[in-house]
Formats: structure tokens, sequence, C-alpha cells
């Protein structure tokens, strides 16, 4: 068996965890930008972010025998500050056209882009980004808020793509839950699940919302960080498909078919 | 809300069979957490999070489905009210304060 892993933070996480998500068959990675724990002092910080995982984390996740694919942005935590984040996000269209060489040529797109607390000042940046997507011909993928915050932010994320010209089709939002995934598929765009130990959804629950909403447009990932999280998700969620009587097609389906047609609109995500 | 009847690959005796063990052990759980609060010392505090998990509890025996999805909805922030920033702002509590979840116009949490 193979899976992708499509949203996995490993600048957080050990090569040893490289080495057992490939022994448990995963093939490929993708690493979205997101917040470290702590906010940036300024922009050359994110631009050595860039540069690890554009050069450095591909060759990481190469020495296990897993591809490594990423997106870039500034996260909706750091986005507060527009002064800042547009500072950042003037780095980017570098990275995004650089097909070789130093920059390595593993982008995806412009993700995870959302929001956090669902202020002005985080919308006014996400529009921002997403502007940056359409100018650059970009697929977009989505955090949400957590918790209390989600089902407000989930809306707001959606009408603001929603005002844009990128087919929802090129889009993914991820850390969906029973309140927010029958809305986003019902608008077009793909959805992820989150498997997280305490605030997203369990392997159960995610197999559930399979059963509840169907296996179209939809992906599971483990969103490993430096947080409680477990790299090792995404097989777990496979064990538990099988022990309910769900097909090898149907779990193949939601963990390695389905983000390789949505990834696969990138023209930088091969699989060898 | 979408109709989902006869979705699980299981029939209702094989979802027990499998599932049982592992929820009783939740179920216990959550009653020893009721219980630690009740011998908690001092005033028994008015905590929006207290009232909106019982509230919560209430869902799972109305005999309706979707109760995952219904108590999602019941922790969310229903308000409309856009901060212009998060200077200052906690981090997610996991609910808000009943009369916001009711109130179009209520504060932001
Ligand atoms: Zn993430």
């Amino acid at each position: 068996m193979k899976y992708i892993d499509p949203h996995i933070h490993m600048v957080s996480r050990t090569t040893d965890d490289y080495q057992r998500m490939a022994q448990a068959g995963c093939v490929a990675i993708t690493e979205p930008a997101f917040w470290a724990g702590y906010d940036r002092s300024s922009a050359q910080g994110f631009f050595d972010y860039f540069r690890q995982l554009t050069e450095y984390e591909p060759k990481r996740a190469a020495a296990a025998g897993i591809q490594h694919f990423t997106w870039l942005c500034i996260n909706p935590k750091e986005a507060d500050d527009p002064g800042f984040a547009r500072e950042v996000i003037s780095l980017i269209p570098d990275f995004l056209n650089s097909k070789e060489g130093l920059f390595g040529g593993n982008v995806l797109g412009i993700g995870e882009i959302g929001l956090n607390k669902n202020t002005k000042n985080e919308l006014i940046i996400l529009e921002e980004q997403i502007e940056l997507a359409e100018t650059h011909n970009q697929m977009v993928l989505v955090h949400t808020p957590h918790l209390e915050d989600k089902l407000k932010g989930t809306r707001l994320i959606m009408d603001a793509l929603s005002a844009s010209s990128i087919d929802p089709g090129r889009i993914l939002i991820d850390h969906v839950e029973e309140h927010t995934v029958a809305e986003v598929l019902d608008r077009g765009f793909w959805a992820g699940m989150t498997l997280y130990p305490d605030t997203k959804v369990t392997p159960q629950r995610a197999a559930d919302i399979i059963e509840m909403y169907g296996n179209e447009r939809i992906w599971m990932n483990s969103a490993g960080d430096w947080g409680c999280s477990d790299p090792l998700a995404v097989p777990k969620a496979r064990l538990e498909m099988r022990r309910r009587g769900h097909s090898e097609d149907v779990i193949d389906k939601v963990t390695y078919d389905n983000p390789q047609t949505f990834l696969s609109q990138s023209p930088n995500f091969r699989l060898s | 809300m979408a109709d989902v009847t006869g979705t699980s690959p299981q029939t209702a005796q094989q979802v027990i069979d499998t599932y049982f063990m592992e929820h009783r052990a939740k179920l216990v759980d959550i009653a020893a957490y009721l219980d630690r609060i009740d011998r908690g010392q001092g005033e028994f505090p008015d905590d929006f999070r207290d009232v909106a998990f019982r509230k919560a509890i209430a869902i799972l025996t109305d005999g309706q489905t979707h109760r995952a999805k219904r108590i999602l909805e019941l922790f969310s922030d229903h308000t409309t009210q856009i901060p212009q920033s998060a200077e200052g702002m906690k981090g997610a509590a996991g609910a808000v304060a009943f009369a916001a979840t009711s109130s179009v116009e209520g504060d932001a949490s």
C-alpha cells in the first residue's frame, strides 16, 4: 500500500519520522508554510524558511524515499500585521517562478492561507494572497481557524475565494469538520480533514465523514507539526476504514488517488 | 441536514460490537470529569464553557442524528462582527458564551 500525506510540517519533525512514514507506505508529502510557534522578527526569517522548504527539506525527504512538495505564504497568524505581511508576500514570486536549481521547483501554490482569529487585518492579507495566486496562476491550500472560530472563519474565507477568479476545483479548504464539510463541498472546493488528536478529527470521525459526505474531492492528512500530532495518522485512518469494511479501492482513493488528482493540477507535482 | 441513513458500511449491531468498549471508556471519562467539577473547592463557577458543555450533553440524548455537527455548531461563534486586529485577543477557548451564539450582533469572543 502507498499513500500521500498532503499536509504535514516536516520542518518540525525528525528524520526518523520520515523513515517511519516511508515504512508505513508514504511516497509523497506536501508541506504548507505555517506559524513556527513564535512570531518571526523579520521578513528575512521567512526568506530562510522558504529556502528550507524549497531546498533543504526535499533532500531530507528524498533520503527516506519520499517526494517533498511545498506551498508558500505568510500564515494567517502572522498576517495580522499587514505591513509586515506585505514584505513577506513580496518574497514569494521568485520562489514560484524558479523551476530548477537554487529553489528546486517543488512549489505547488499558495498556502496555507486563511484566517486565525477572523480579523479584518487577516482578511485583507488573505485577499492579497488570493490575488497573488490569481496573478501567478497558482493553486491554493487554505487553513481554517480552530475550535469556536472555525464555522465563521470558513464562511468568510469561502466568500473571499468565491469573489476571485480562481476555479474552486483548484482550491483545497483544510481542517474541515462535521459542521463545515458540506458547505465546502457544495461550493465546489476540495476538502481536507486533519487527523489531530485533540482539536480536529480522529480517524474514526474522518471515516464517518467520508461515509456521510462521500469520497469525492476529499482527502485526509496528519498536519503533523510541533504540537501534539501524529505523522502516522494517515496510515492509522486507513486501518480504521479497513476495520469497518471499506474496500481497498475507497481507502486508496481518499489517501492516494484524490491527493494525486488535486495536486497534479500543478505542473510541479510529478510522482516518480 | 443531509439524510445519512444507511451510510455506514456496518450494521448497527456491528458498530456496537466494534466500538462499544472504546466509547464506554470515553463516557465514563465524561462522568468522572463532571464529578471532579462537583468535588472542586469554592463556589460553582459561572463558566460559559461549562454551560455549553452541559447543553452539548443534552444533544447526545435527544434522539436526533447529526449530533457531532450540532455539538460543533453549539460550540461555534455565530456573531458577524469582524474585529480589526487580533491584538490582545486570547487563544481559542473551544466554546462561546451562549448569549453570543444566539445573537447576531453579540460580542465576538
Ligand atoms: Zn498546517
